[in-house]
């Protein structure tokens, strides 16, 4: 069995409004999926179907191989969701969220994951801070480790870089082709399409309630007319300056 | 039920400890606030207030404590409306654990939370000259009452902290349990109210409650005030776990 996820003719109404209206694909083991769409196509209601927080009105939706709606027990066993907002305990420190978390896996040695996890996403300095003090980026990444508890084989990550600053946004990036080379399969859903771009191996386009294209980058790419060669002097982006000025170095 | 379900609350229970134990404004309002209610009430206008008692203290600290609870509850509202809002609650259903573990951990919080205040509450009230003649078993009955009392409001707050759309709605609905002692026989005998609200005073929970506590704790007969009691306590109990239970559940 390949398939990390297999949904067929997917529908959610929230009372009069249909959201999804019979949405159809697949995502393979170890691959990074991204879910592109613009705000309020329904990217966050597939994410929370699929992540057990809420029922479809029709059709199925399979993780691992387990039904959503019948075995959300086994479903969960599988996966990991990192929702739109940083979910992390403010209260609580950065090591206490991880603690706390790997408790909830039921793992042998919960300080030893934590400190595990502080130190690979370089959160040592602020362990013990509230992660109320934390910067954007930062939330992010105890968000992440958060949801590396425990190995789970499949991570959603419900837009991870909306609202944060473009260093943090290449930092998430990082994160995410790390996990995805270390064989987890990442579900992503974003409004950019740079993102998708940078990260996925597979595209879906949701647009008003149904996957309007799907494939890879390529495959996509395909489906335009071929491009046309042209010659123009090449403009750094803004992003691209705010980088420079600010000494950001890609892959330091 | 899953087999996790104590290890899991025992997780819950510890972090929301923490959120108390870090909240000064929490530790304020539960403990300050009815100590200095006392304070006013013995030493400033206890002088002007026929009791028919000649220790006032005796008189004022079971509706002191029942005070000190209201106020107490409106926090339970508080950290599950936040835990709501900012998507923890989901980050722990989307997790293996026992579901209903999150909330059942809420309301443990609230209970040990309480029973710490009120021991509080009970020596200050000691070293203002309280005395009780109550032995093992009344002190017992004592805590039962008050532990019910806890319970009960602690599931309307429940219901409060689910149901809310803001911070406001999930607190405010305290706000008259914290009034409901100055009219019941808490702070003077109701014979001196007039006929209308003499009415209402005698007839409302915290009155009944109010006269078992101090029976109890005076050695006197409790006569049918016990059961008054515990009817209002058991019967707002049932109804309100009904409708937060199922607040919890559609909130799924």
């Amino acid at each position: 069995m390949d398939k990390a996820i297999e949904v067929k003719g997917l529908r959610k109404c929230y009372k009069d409004t249909e959201v999804l209206k019979g949405v159809d694909f697949e995502v393979k083991r170890g691959e990074i999926f991204a879910l592109l769409g613009a705000n309020g196509a329904g990217k966050t209601t597939i994410v929370r179907i699929l992540a057990t927080l809420l029922k479809q009105d029709g059709g199925t939706a399979a993780v691992h191989g387990f039904d959503v709606a019948s075995e959300p027990e086994k479903v969960r066993q599988a996966i990991s969701l990192t929702g739109q907002f940083a979910a992390v305990d403010e209260i609580l420190t950065g090591r206490e969220n991880l603690v706390m978390i790997a408790k909830l896996r039921h793992l042998p040695n919960p300080r030893a994951v934590a400190d595990e996890l502080l130190n690979r996403f370089g959160l040592n300095d602020a362990a013990n801070r509230k992660a109320s003090t934390y910067s954007g980026g930062m939330r992010r990444r105890l968000d992440i480790a958060m949801s590396l508890i425990g190995s789970p084989q499949l991570i959603f990550l419900d837009e991870p870089t909306t609202g944060l600053d473009p260093e943090a946004r290449i930092e998430t990036w990082k994160l995410v082709k790390g996990l995805a080379d270390g064989g987890t399969t990442v579900f992503l859903t974003t409004q950019y399409l740079d993102e998708a771009e940078q990260l996925a191996d597979q595209i879906a386009i949701l647009h008003k309630g149904t996957i309007i294209a799907n494939g890879t980058l390529e495959e996509l790419k395909k489906l335009f007319p071929p491009a046309k060669k042209e010659y123009v002097e090449k403009q750094p982006s803004l992003e691209e300056i705010f980088l420079a000025i600010i000494g950001y170095k890609e892959g330091a | 039920m899953n087999e996790h379900f104590f290890s899991d609350m025992s997780v819950m229970l510890g972090r929301s400890m923490r959120h108390i134990m870090r909240s000064m404004d929490t530790i304020i309002t539960v403990c300050i606030t009815p100590i200095a209610m006392l304070l006013l009430f013995v030493y400033v206008l206890g002088g002007a207030i026929q009791a028919g008692t000649d220790n006032y203290v005796n008189y004022l600290l079971p509706g002191i404590l029942l005070m000190a609870i209201a106020s107490g509850i409106s926090y339970t509202a508080y950290r599950l409306f936040q835990d709501k809002q900012r998507g923890i609650i989901e980050r722990f259903h989307s997790m293996p654990i026992a579901r209903s573990a999150v909330l059942w951990g809420h309301v443990l919080t609230s209970l040990v939370s309480n029973a710490l205040s009120v021991v509080v509450i009970i020596l200050v009230a000691l070293i203002m000259g309280f005395r009780s003649s109550a032995g093992i078993l009344e002190w017992l009955a004592v805590a039962g009452i008050l532990m019910l009392f806890t319970l009960a409001l602690t599931w309307v707050a429940a219901i409060a902290g689910l149901a809310a759309n803001s911070m406001e709605g999930a607190t405010a609905f305290s706000y008259p349990l914290i009034f409901l002692p100055f009219i019941s026989s808490a702070f003077v005998p109701t014979e001196s109210m007039p006929a209308v609200v003499r009415a209402f005073a005698e007839n409302q929970p915290v009155t009944s409650i109010v006269e078992a506590i101090r029976a109890l704790l005076s050695t006197q007969p409790v006569g049918d005030e016990i059961w008054v009691a515990l009817a209002w306590c058991l019967g707002i109990l049932v109804v309100a776990y009904f409708f937060a239970v199922r607040a919890y559940k559609k909130g799924n």
